[in-house]
C-alpha cells in the first residue's frame, strides 16, 4: 500500500493521513493508492501538512508497517530514547523499528 | 569573554523580529516551505525527523555560566528536558515548534546567544580551541580572531548564499585540537620572523562525500589585513564554486579542481583589489575584542598539589585534565559520555549543575569540545576533588578522555532525516562492551568517531577507528575505517573492506583493537601501530 | 504590492538590455543582463557607457549575483544595478548592500514586508561600498576610515 506522511506545519510532529485528517499515529494511515500527489498539494496548500511524500508501507498485525526503516522511526521515535517514542510502555515497540 | 555591546546586542535583537515575522509569513501561507526554508535554516531551523530541531550557535565553544543555564531552560521550556552537543561546538535541540522557535531565539539574546547561520549555505559558527586561552602550548588565544571573524561573516550580505556551507576553525599552536584541517577554512595564528602575529590559512579542507586536508596557501597574513585575505578567499569561492552539483559545491572541490596554487593566485588577485577597498576593520577594533580575552585573576598562591588518596579520582585526574599555563591550575573535561550513554546528550539539570560548576570553579567560563563534551577552563587544582564528587554525584565523572568510550556519534538514523544508519545504539554497544570487558582503560588513546551517513557530521574519516552506517537494501550496515586523525598529524581512515552488521561491527572494532593490543611497541597508541603494520594485519584478523 | 523598485532619480533605460556576449560584440547598447554564469569584470572596460546593468537571479539560492554586484560598484560603475528574476523580499536587504539600487522580482512584492526588509538592521558589521558605516567604524569613531 502507499500512505501519505509530512510533519504538522505549526508543531513539527510526524504525521499521517487518515483519508479526512492527520494523525500522530501510523496505524490509522489509509492507502492512497495513486491518489498521493494531489492530497499532498491539497493539504499543503491549506497548510494542514508540511513537506509530505508517499511512502511504500505494508499491514500487518499491528496495522500499518512502513516500508523503510526511516519511516518506522519517524512513526515511533527515537529508539534510544524509549521514554520519549509514541509507546513508551511498549517493549516491543523498538523491535517492530528493525 | 566576549560580551556584547549594544551594536551587537542590537543585531540579535533585529534577527529574532526578522525571523519571528518570517515564522508568522510562513504560517500565514505568505511564503511556502519552499521560500521559508532557507531562511529557518539560515536560523538553525531544520524539519528532522520527529519535529523541528534547533541548532543553536556557541562561537568558538566558549560560553558563562548564565549562557549555559539559559540553555537548561530552554531545554525545559521548550524541549524535552535535554539537549545535545555537536561537533562543531553547537547544541541543538529535537523537539521543537516552529510556533515557538522565535520565543527560543528571544530566550537566547538575552544571554547574548543566537542561532544565526547554524545551517543554510553561508558562513556557519566559528569554531576554536576547547583549551583556547588555557592551554600551556599556544601562541596566543584564537577567541579574538573567531570574534572578529564572527562579526564580520554574520550577515554578510555578498557570502550569504554560498555554493555550499562554509565552516571555519581558529587556532594559535602548533596542537591542533579543532581539526583545522578539515575545515573550509583553517586559520592558524602564527609569529613572523619579527616574533609579530600573523594568520597562516589553510583552505579546501572538509570531510563529507569527499574527505580532503586543507592545502596551506599562505604562511603568514598580517593581522591588519585578515578580514580582507578572508573575504577575497570567500568572493573566489562565491563566484566560481560548483553550482550545478551539491555533492561537489564545497570549497574543497574548488580548491582541488583548479589546484592550490590556481586557487592561491586568484585569492592574491582578488586580496590586492580589495586592498584597495578599505573593507579592513580598524586595528583597535582587534585590540578591543582581545581586551575582552584577558587573563582572569589567577590566584598565585593557590596550592601546586593534588591529593591523590582516592583511586576514582586519580584516574580521572589522568584521564580527563589537560595541563595549563599557570602551573597550579589545570582545564578539566566533563564527559558527556557515560557508558552506555547517547554521546553530546545533557540533561536540563545538567547543564544548570555545568553552569554552576563553571561559575564556582572556573572563572564563570565553560567551553564546548567538538568531541561532544564540556571543558571548565581554570580550575584550581586544589579544588579539582570537589569538582570531582560533584561531576559523580551527576553522572558526570566518566574517566574516558580520548579513549575508546569516548565516543563521537551524530545523532544519526535515530533523529536526523539525512542518515541512513543509526549511530548512538552503535556507540553505546562499544562502550558498554569495553568497559565490562576493562579493555578500553588498557587500549589507552583511541578515538573513535561514528557517522550515520556519508556527510560525517560524526567525523568517521577523522577516527583513529571510524564507522560509517550506510543503507544496505533497506538494512542497515556499518563499514570500519582505520587510520584517521584529526589532529596535527592529519589523517584521513581507509575503508577496511566489506561492512558489518550492527552486532557485527561491535565485534569488529574489538577485533582490530585485539590486533593493535597483539601489535603494539613500546607506548604506540593504536593510531601509531596502525601507521607502523599498515591494514593487512586488521584486514586479516577482520575477514582472514 | 510592489513590481519594481527603484532608488534612483534618473530616467530608466526604456529599451531592454543585451546579453554580454551580444553586448561585447555590438557597441551600441546602453543596457546588460548579467547572468550566473557570466564574469561581471568582463563589463570592466565598458562601464563608462553603460546606464543599466541587470543581474539575474533565475533562482534565489544561486548568489553569484551579489559578488558581481559587488565587482562593478568597486570598480567605480555608477549607473542603475538592477537585480531581476527570483528576486525575493528576505533578499534585497542584503542586495543594496551589494550595490543594487533597483529591483523586479518576478513576483511582486509585499510594500509594507520591502519597508520592513530596508529598515530591520540599525548597523551592518561590514564595510560593502554601500556607503553605510560598520559597526566597527562606529565603536572607533576616531580610526581612520571612521
Amino acid at each position: 500500500m502507499k500512505i501519505l506522511t509530512g510533519n504538522d506545519l505549526k508543531s513539527g510532529a510526524v504525521t499521517w493521513w487518515t483519508g479526512v485528517d492527520w494523525s500522530l499515529h501510523v496505524e490509522e494511515a489509509v492507502d492512497v493508492g495513486d491518489q498521493a500527489g494531489s492530497i499532498a498539494a491539497r493539504e499543503e496548500s491549506a497548510r494542514r501538512v508540511n513537506a509530505p511524500y508517499a511512502i511504500d508501507a505494508e499491514r500487518d498485525e499491528r496495522g500499518v508497517r512502513p516500508a523503510h526503516i526511516k519511516d518506522r522511526i519517524r512513526a515511533l521515535g527515537p529508539t534510544v530514547r524509549p521514554d520519549l517514542t509514541l509507546k513508551p510502555a511498549d517493549p516491543k515497540a523498538g523491535s517492530w523499528v528493525i | 569573554m566576549y560580551l556584547y555591546d549594544q551594536y551587537d546586542q542590537a543585531m540579535v535583537d533585529a534577527r529574532v523580529a526578522e525571523f519571528r515575522d518570517q515564522c508568522q509569513r510562513r504560517i500565514d501561507g505568505k511564503l511556502s516551505e519552499d521560500q521559508f526554508k532557507p531562511l529557518r535554516l539560515m536560523n538553525g531551523l531544520y524539519l528532522q525527523l520527529h519535529a523541528y530541531m534547533l541548532r543553536v550557535a556557541i562561537p568558538y565553544g566558549t560560553l558563562n555560566g548564565r549562557q549555559m543555564r539559559a540553555l537548561g531552560d530552554i531545554a525545559d521550556t521548550f524541549d524535552r528536558k535535554y539537549g545535545h552537543f555537536t561537533t562543531r561546538q553547537n547544541i541543538q535541540y529535537n523537539w521543537i515548534k516552529l510556533e515557538e522557535a522565535p520565543d527560543i531565539l528571544e530566550a537566547l539574546a538575552k544571554v547574548e546567544m543566537h542561532a544565526i547561520q547554524t545551517s543554510g549555505n553561508c558562513i556557519r559558527n566559528i569554531s576554536s580551541d576547547h583549551f583556547a586561552g588555557a592551554a600551556a602550548d599556544e601562541v596566543a588565544d584564537p577567541r579574538p580572531y573567531a570574534e572578529l571573524l564572527r562579526q564580520w561573516s554574520s550577515f554578510h550580505p555578498e557570502f550569504s548564499y554560498l555554493p555550499r556551507k562554509f565552516k571555519f576553525a581558529v587556532i594559535a599552536s602548533e596542537t591542533d585540537r579543532a581539526a583545522m584541517r578539515l575545515h573550509d577554512i583553517g586559520i592558524n595564528i602564527v609569529r613572523g620572523d619579527a616574533g609579530e602575529l600573523g594568520a597562516a590559512f589553510y583552505v579546501g579542507g572538509g570531510m563529507g562525500r569527499t574527505p580532503m586536508i586543507a592545502p596551506l596557501i599562505r604562511d603568514f597574513v598580517p593581522l591588519d589585513q585578515l578580514i580582507t585575505y578572508t573575504e577575497a578567499c570567500l568572493r573566489v569561492y562565491n563566484r566560481y564554486g560548483r553550482r550545478d552539483n551539491k555533492y561537489k559545491a564545497r570549497i574543497k572541490i574548488l580548491v582541488h579542481e583548479l589546484g592550490a596554487q590556481e586557487y592561491t593566485r586568484q585569492v592574491e588577485e582578488e586580496f590586492a583589489h580589495l586592498l584597495t577597498q578599505g573593507i579592513e576593520p580598524p586595528r583597535a577594533e582587534l585590540e578591543r575584542i582581545k581586551s575582552y580575552f584577558v587573563d582572569p585573576a589567577f590566584d598565585a598562591n593557590a596550592p601546586d598539589v593534588i591529593d591523590r588518596t582516592d583511586p576514582d579520582f586519580a584516574v580521572w585526574v589522568d584521564r580527563n585534565t589537560h595541563p595549563h599555563k599557570q602551573h597550579n591550575y589545570v582545564s578539566a573535561v566533563i564527559s558527556l559520555k557515560p557508558v552506555g550513554g547517547i554521546p553530546g546528550d545533557a540533561t536540563a539539570d545538567q547543564m544548570r549543575l555545568m553552569a554552576e560548576l563553571g561559575e564556582a570553579y572556573s572563572f564563570d567560563e565553560l567551553r564546548v569540545i567538538h568531541t561532544q563534551n564540556i571543558v571548565l577552563p581554570h580550575v584550581r587544582k586544589a579544588d579539582l576533588f570537589t569538582l570531582w564528587q560533584k561531576l559523580v554525584e551527576a553522572g558526570l565523572g566518566t574517566p574516558n578522555l580520548d579513549q575508546i568510550g569516548d565516543i563521537i556519534a551524530c545523532p544519526g538514523l535515530d533523529y536526523c532525516s539525512l542518515a541512513n544508519a543509526r549511530s548512538i545504539p552503535v556507540a553505546q554497544k562499544i562502550s558498554e562492551r569495553f568497559a565490562a570487558s576493562g579493555k578500553g582503560e588498557a587500549l589507552g588513546e583511541l578515538k573513535l568517531k561514528i557517522s550515520g551517513c556519508i556527510n560525517a557530521c560524526g567525523h568517521h574519516h577523522a577516527g583513529h577507528i571510524g564507522i560509517l552506517g550506510v543503507d544496505k537494501k533497506g538494512v542497515e550496515n556499518y563499514q570500519l575505517l582505520l587510520g584517521g586523525s584529526e589532529a596535527e598529524d592529519t589523517s584521513l581512515g581507509k575503508i577496511t573492506g566489506p561492512g558489518f552488521s550492527e552486532d557485527g561491527i561491535v565485534d569488529a572494532v574489538e577485533t582490530a583493537a585485539d590486533v593493535y593490543l597483539r601489535e603494539r611497541q613500546n607506548g604506540e597508541r593504536f593510531l601509531d601501530t596502525y601507521r607502523r603494520i599498515g591494514m593487512e594485519p586488521f584486514k586479516e584478523a577482520l575477514y582472514g | 504590492m510592489v513590481d519594481i523598485l527603484r532608488f534612483r532619480t534618473d530616467e530608466a533605460v526604456d529599451h531592454p538590455a543585451v546579453t554580454v556576449d551580444s553586448f561585447l560584440d555590438q557597441s551600441n547598447a546602453t543596457a546588460v543582463r548579467i547572468e550566473p554564469g557570466d564574469d561581471a569584470r568582463d563589463l570592466l572596460p565598458h562601464l563608462d557607457r553603460l546606464r543599466l546593468i541587470e543581474i539575474n537571479f533565475p533562482t534565489y539560492g544561486d548568489g553569484r549575483g551579489y559578488s558581481a554586484a559587488r565587482v562593478l560598484r568597486e570598480a567605480g560603475f555608477a549607473g542603475e544595478l538592477r537585480a531581476v528574476g527570483d528576486v525575493l523580499v528576505d533578499q534585497i536587504g542584503n542586495m543594496r548592500r551589494c550595490g543594487f539600487d533597483a529591483f523586479e522580482p518576478d513576483q511582486p512584492l509585499d510594500s509594507s514586508d520591502v519597508e520592513n526588509a530596508f529598515n530591520r538592521w540599525p548597523d551592518v558589521y561590514q564595510a560593502t561600498g554601500d556607503g553605510r558605516v560598520p559597526i566597527w567604524n562606529l565603536r572607533h569613531p576616531g580610526s581612520a576610515d571612521g
